[in-house]
This record gives structure tokens, C-alpha cells and sequence, in this order.
């Protein structure tokens, strides 16, 4: 059974039952398209197809902030710790890493940095914003 | 000078530590080449021709003197004792350890510098006029500018992985003098009527293989709204930008293929959306910003008359290298990196620390890196300047040549660079040695060459007044000459122009040969000593100079038949 990182723990992906209700969305879907669905599903997929493709990223935004997505958001395809930091602040909660990289060890990339300058899903304000608060 | 707090040396020095972890697990195997190669690049690593190179970023081209004296030692404890400045204004070192790179980056990290997205597909080097903040036709110091938009380019969750490279230039002066309409964004400084301060916004200008002049997408833009705005275009950048083409992925080719209007209509939308949000600029931001600059602490000084200093020598290099400064009593000095013989844009671990050292005597302890790849000192009192040029002429770095045909713009080329079709370092200097009468050289007047050594353009050929590319023919290197560019509205009514090419290529040897039969032509068609080369270009095209170059087709003809009799 595969694994899966959800909301930073290591746990069993099961695969979905009859009453789960999954989007996915490849890299070129436009996340407005199923706007009208997201209150009715369980998760929404976004596919990362290779290493470098960060158009997930915008989607991963948009579905949070500008469609009010509040469920499960599973980044799944090629994805290294190296991306879960960024992933995270475009609002994933969920990855399928690629073949071979350890979830365990992945946790750490979480914090790979502790601040950021800009405004995401989860630092809503920019840091100049909050300096100043 | 801008001085870090403490959030902003953590995140570099947490980037270090992240950079450390992939080296290790790419050496151990647990990341693929082309994941390490993705990651390394957005470090500044590349693996070269020879050797890897490092790119370190010196954003907008600003740098203490405590920051060159590490680059200093780290090119001689890390590398072979010199470094190359860039077009970007960043330095390059070629000759370092892969192993060794996260060890370079935690020496960077101890004056505030890093090599974060000097390369790869994300933000690169925000970049600007060199002579911010002293020029006197500025209209804002762009140095605080560029700093909010690297703060807010710099690991961006959403922009991290762009379709492509990614480069932004700001100009706060009334002279365009950093190139922006050849930016992925150009920001163009404006006050308006009331005072207000804005931007105007150019997108999708660019050089490499698909050279194009940005477009302007929005007239004025007010300053709180520059964050939200540049997020609507990377937002719609990022999105729709091709990925399945790296020659068709940058923006450029975007606002092309939506057409101008189409793309910024896109833009607008999107920046509806986001427009007024959290982050949009507000004062306190701006102002804590600018009160994170060091700023030097200017005398109260009377001008003087530098025509009257009649050192021999001295003159020409003031006329040349010297420019006017908004505060009397002092000038901006540009050192020059173009010495006859040695690789533009080079400079010797010695000359760095003989740099400083004159940058703490005569300049509050700053220079700037140009784009021009020179050295500026950017407030020296007047009343030093002899004392400087003597300086720099016993470093080498007083050749009275900027803004003349020597003052040459040179990518490493096809000596260091993997991707070079040809070299450009010998072209440069077979060309400096051609032109090394100084007498002729000012009477030729103002005129940019550049060498690019293949078509991703890093040595800017298309808007040089004169550009030469290099090209690949049958395992050969071969150059192709290009004229009439130009970088920019330096002086009024010159708006930034791609070169066209002339001909069939020349090889290397033939290239100054060329040179000199453009500048026949040109000094036979001058109005007057003011009408510059490119000038006579856009007033008379470019067949006038083609005949010259080629000859008509019975020269050619003979031209191929003794060239034959010789081979």
C-alpha cells in the first residue's frame, strides 16, 4: 500500500471509497471549471507530472483563496521534499511523493525555510504586513 | 548599501543548509540528475564546458566593500584567483568543486550574499541603473525598489517554478540607462502630475534566440499596486506560459502569441481579482525599506572645474569615465573592467581587494557592478578624482573607454561555456587591438559593441550599436554581425531598437576587418560628430553598410576566389 504525507504525518493512502467524491485536475485544467463542485467533493487532486511543471502551484491558490476550497488538496506525480514547503503555503495538505523518496525523511522538507516574505495560503499576510501589525 | 535583518540573513542561511542537503543526497544518489540540475541552477551551479560555474548575485548590481573583499578570497581559496562580472550584475566564478559549492555559500552568507535563483527557471537578479541614487535626472533611488521586488521574488511559494528564466529591470531615472525594454518586465519610474509615484509597465521583452522590445501593458501604475500587479502577470505567466518548447517558454513568446492587447487584457482580469489585497504596498513598508540602506554621509563641497586639472591623461579619462553627481562637490567613477588583452568583465582576486580598498578611501566603502560589466565608484569627492585615476591607472582600470567601441560587452563564450557555439574572448581582443588608437577611438564617438557566443544572447549582441554573434557552421565558429541596436532611451528620443543582421557570417579572423569598414562607412555618412554611429544607421539603414562590408557582387565574387587561392 502506498503512502502518502497528510497534514505532515506519514499515514496509508487507502484508495477512495464509493461515497468519496475526488476531482482531479491536470496542469492545464482551469480550477474554475469545477468551481461549481468543490463545496460536494472530498479531494481534489492536482497532478505535478515532472519535477520542474509548476503551473499545480497556481491552481493549488486559486482553489484556496479564490474558489473557498476548504477539503482535502493531494499534490500527486513527481514531487520531492523539495517542493513540500512551497506546496504547503499554496495550500496542499496532501502529497504522493515519486517512487524512492523516503516520506519519512520528506517531513524535514516542511522547514526547509521558517519564514517567508510573501502573502499564501498559509501566511495570508505578507511579511511587511505582519512586521507591522 | 542594504543591511540585512534578522529575517533575511535566516533565510539564506536556512537556503544554505537546504542547498547542503540536496548536494548530499544527489552524491548519495537519492536525487536524479535532472532533479539536482533543477535544484543547483536555482543556486547559481551550473556544470560547464570544464569545470562548474558558480553565479553569486549581487542584487541590482550593489556591493560593499566587505562583500568584494569576500569575493576576493573566496576566488582564491575556492577557485583560480579571479572572477567575471556580468551583464546581470553578478559574478561568476569558474573554476569551483561541485562538493565545495554549499561551503562557498556559507562563506556568502557571512556578508549578506547568497547565489539564490541566479539561474534556472525561476527570478533572476533584479536590475537597475548603476548610477541610482547619485543620478541627476533620478526620479525615485531605485535601489529601494529593486529590493522590495527581490524580497518578494525571492522563494516565492507560487513562482518558484516558472515556465522559464525569469528577469526584471527597474529604472528610476529619466535616462533608461537598465535596458528595460529588453526585460521579461521592464518598470519604468514616473512622477505624475500630482506628484504621485508610479511605473510604467513593459512586458515580454527579452534577447536570447526570439529577441523582442517589451510591450508596454499599463502607462502608470501607482507604487502601492507594483507587488499585486507583478503577481497578476506571473500569475498568468506561470499558467499559460508554454512548458513543452524551452525555446518558446519564456513570456516574450506568451504576450506574442496572445497578441500584446490579448495578454494584458488577461493580466488586468487577473489582477482584478487580487488588486487592493494584502498585498498591496503601503508607506511604513517603503520607508523600512529605505531606512535599511546605508547612506553616505556627504560633505557640504563646492564643484570644481575638472576641464582646469590638466594632468596629462587625466582629462580624457574625466571626459570618458567620470559622470555628473546630484550632490556637488562629488562625481561617480567608472573603473573599467576593458583592458585591451584582458576578458571583459575580469577581474583578479588582487585588483578585488585594490578595488576595496580604493572604494574605502574614496567611495563611504560601496561600488556598484554595471551591466556594462564595470566597476563603479559611485560618490567620489571631486577633489580626489586625480588621486583615483592614478590609482586605478597603476590597477589597470583607468582605460578611458566607456561608451566607446572598446568598451566592449562580452559573454565568457565558447572558452568557459557549455553552451557556446563560438569564443568571444579572442574576437573581443582582436578587436581592442584594432581600435587602439585613442585619438581615433573618441572620434569615432559613442558606440556599444557587444559579443554574444551563441544565440541565448548573454552578451546583449542585439542591442549593441554593433553586435556579433557567434554561430556554429559545420563544427565551425563563425560570426554573425548585427547593426543598429540599441540598449535604451539613454539619451531622449532613442528608444531601445534590436539590431539586424548584415550578411553571411565571417570568420573569426575577418571580424575586425569588418569593424573597420562599418566605421569607414559611418565616418563618411556623419552629419557631424554628434550624430552617432547607430544614428546613421536608423537614418540611413542598412545597405549603405552592407555594400561596404560585402562589395557589390563582382567584389564578392573576386573576394571567394582569392580567399580559395590562399586556403
Amino acid at each position: 500500500m502506498a503512502t502518502l504525507i497528510k497534514e505532515r504525518r506519514v499515514v496509508t493512502a487507502n484508495p477512495p471509497s464509493p461515497d468519496e467524491k475526488v476531482i482531479r485536475l491536470e496542469p492545464a485544467d482551469d480550477p474554475a471549471a469545477v468551481a461549481g463542485e468543490l463545496a460536494h467533493a472530498t479531494r481534489v487532486e492536482v497532478n505535478f507530472p515532472k519535477f520542474g511543471d509548476g503551473r499545480g502551484f497556481s491552481i493549488g491558490r486559486l482553489l484556496r483563496e479564490r474558489y473557498g476550497y476548504k477539503g482535502e488538496l493531494r499534490a500527486v506525480g513527481h514531487i520531492t521534499r523539495d517542493h513540500l514547503f512551497f506546496m504547503e503555503s499554496c495550500g496542499f495538505d496532501a502529497f504522493e511523493l515519486r517512487e524512492g523518496e523516503d516520506p519519512h525523511e520528506a517531513l524535514a522538507g516542511f522547514e526547509d525555510f521558517s519564514e517567508s516574505y510573501q502573502a499564501s495560503v498559509t501566511r495570508p499576510l505578507p511579511l511587511f504586513r505582519r512586521r507591522t501589525a | 548599501m542594504y543591511r540585512y535583518d534578522e529575517i533575511d540573513q535566516r533565510l539564506v542561511d536556512e537556503r544554505v543548509q537546504q542547498f547542503r542537503g540536496q548536494t548530499r543526497r544527489f552524491l548519495a544518489g537519492q536525487l536524479s540528475e535532472e532533479e539536482f540540475r533543477a535544484l543547483r541552477l536555482r543556486n547559481g551551479l551550473y556544470i560547464q564546458r570544464y569545470a562548474p560555474m558558480l553565479r553569486i548575485a549581487i542584487p541590482y548590481g550593489l556591493l560593499s566593500t566587505r562583500q568584494l573583499r569576500k569575493l576576493a578570497e573566496i576566488s582564491r581559496r575556492y577557485d583560480r584567483g579571479y572572477g567575471h562580472f556580468s551583464t546581470r550584475q553578478n559574478m561568476q566564478l569558474n573554476w569551483p568543486k561541485l562538493e565545495e559549492v554549499p561551503e562557498i555559500l556559507a562563506e556568502l552568507a557571512t556578508v549578506e550574499m547568497h547565489a539564490i535563483q541566479t539561474s534556472g527557471n525561476s527570478f533572476r537578479n533584479v536590475t537597475t541603473d548603476h548610477f541610482a541614487g547619485v543620478a541627476q535626472d533620478e526620479i525615485v533611488d531605485s535601489f529601494v525598489w529593486c529590493e522590495i521586488i527581490r524580497q518578494w521574488s525571492t522563494f516565492h511559494p507560487e513562482f518558484s517554478f516558472l515556465p522559464r528564466k525569469f528577469k526584471i529591470a527597474l529604472n528610476g531615472a529619466r535616462a533608461d540607462r537598465a535596458a528595460v525594454a529588453v526585460h521579461d518586465i521592464g518598470l519604468h519610474a514616473i512622477k505624475d502630475e500630482k506628484g504621485e509615484i508610479g511605473f510604467k509597465v513593459l512586458a515580454g521583452g527579452g534577447l536570447g534566440r526570439t529577441p523582442m522590445i517589451g510591450f508596454v501593458i499599463r502607462e502608470f501604475l501607482p507604487w502601492p499596486h507594483l507587488l499585486t500587479y507583478l503577481e497578476a502577470i506571473l500569475r498568468v505567466y506561470n499558467r499559460y506560459g508554454r512548458r513543452d518548447n524551452i525555446h518558446k517558454a519564456r513570456i516574450k513568446i506568451l504576450v506574442k502569441e496572445r497578441g500584446p492587447e490579448k495578454f494584458r487584457d488577461e493580466v488586468e482580469a487577473e489582477w482584478a481579482q487580487i488588486k487592493d489585497g494584502p498585498a498591496t504596498l503601503i508607506t511604513e513598508e517603503v520607508e523600512r525599506v529605505a531606512a535599511r540602506f546605508t547612506r553616505p554621509a556627504y560633505e557640504r563641497l563646492p564643484n570644481l572645474d575638472l576641464e582646469a586639472i590638466g594632468a596629462p591623461g587625466f582629462t580624457a579619462w574625466a571626459k570618458r569615465n567620470v559622470q555628473p553627481h546630484k550632490v556637488p562637490g562629488y562625481a561617480a567613477v567608472t573603473l573599467s573592467l576593458k583592458k585591451t588583452g584582458v576578458p571583459p568583465g575580469d577581474a583578479t582576486a588582487e585588483q578585488m581587494d585594490a578595488i576595496a580598498d580604493l572604494a574605502d578611501r574614496y567611495s563611504f566603502g560601496e561600488l556598484r557592478v554595471s551591466h556594462e560589466q564595470n566597476l563603479v565608484l559611485a560618490d567620489v569627492r571631486q577633489s580626489d578624482l586625480v588621486e583615483v585615476w592614478r590609482e586605478a591607472r597603476r590597477l589597470g582600470l583607468a582605460t578611458p573607454n566607456l561608451g566607446l567601441l572598446t568598451n566592449i560587452i562580452a559573454c565568457p563564450g565558447g572558452d568557459f561555456c557549455a553552451l557556446a557555439n563560438a569564443k568571444s574572448i579572442p574576437v573581443a581582443e582582436a578587436i581592442q587591438r584594432r581600435f587602439d588608437d585613442l585619438d581615433y577611438l573618441h572620434d569615432i564617438g559613442e558606440l556599444d559593441l557587444n559579443i554574444s557566443g551563441c544565440m541565448n544572447a548573454c552578451g546583449h549582441h542585439h542591442i549593441g550599436h554593433i553586435g556579433i554573434l557567434g554561430v556554429d557552421k559545420n563544427g565551425e565558429e563563425w560570426y554573425q554581425v548585427e547593426i543598429g541596436g540599441n540598449q535604451g532611451e539613454i539619451r531622449p528620443g532613442t528608444k531601445a531598437a534590436l539590431g539586424r543582421v548584415i550578411g553571411p557570417s565571417f570568420a573569426r579572423a575577418e571580424v575586425p576587418d569588418v569593424i573597420e569598414r562599418l566605421i569607414e562607412c559611418y565616418l563618411e555618412s556623419r552629419d557631424s560628430e554628434a550624430e552617432r554611429f547607430v544614428d546613421v544607421v536608423h537614418r540611413i539603414g542598412v545597405e549603405p553598410f552592407k555594400e561596404r562590408v560585402y562589395g557589390n557582387a563582382d567584389q564578392r565574387a573576386a573576394r571567394r576566389h582569392r580567399e580559395s587561392a590562399v586556403a
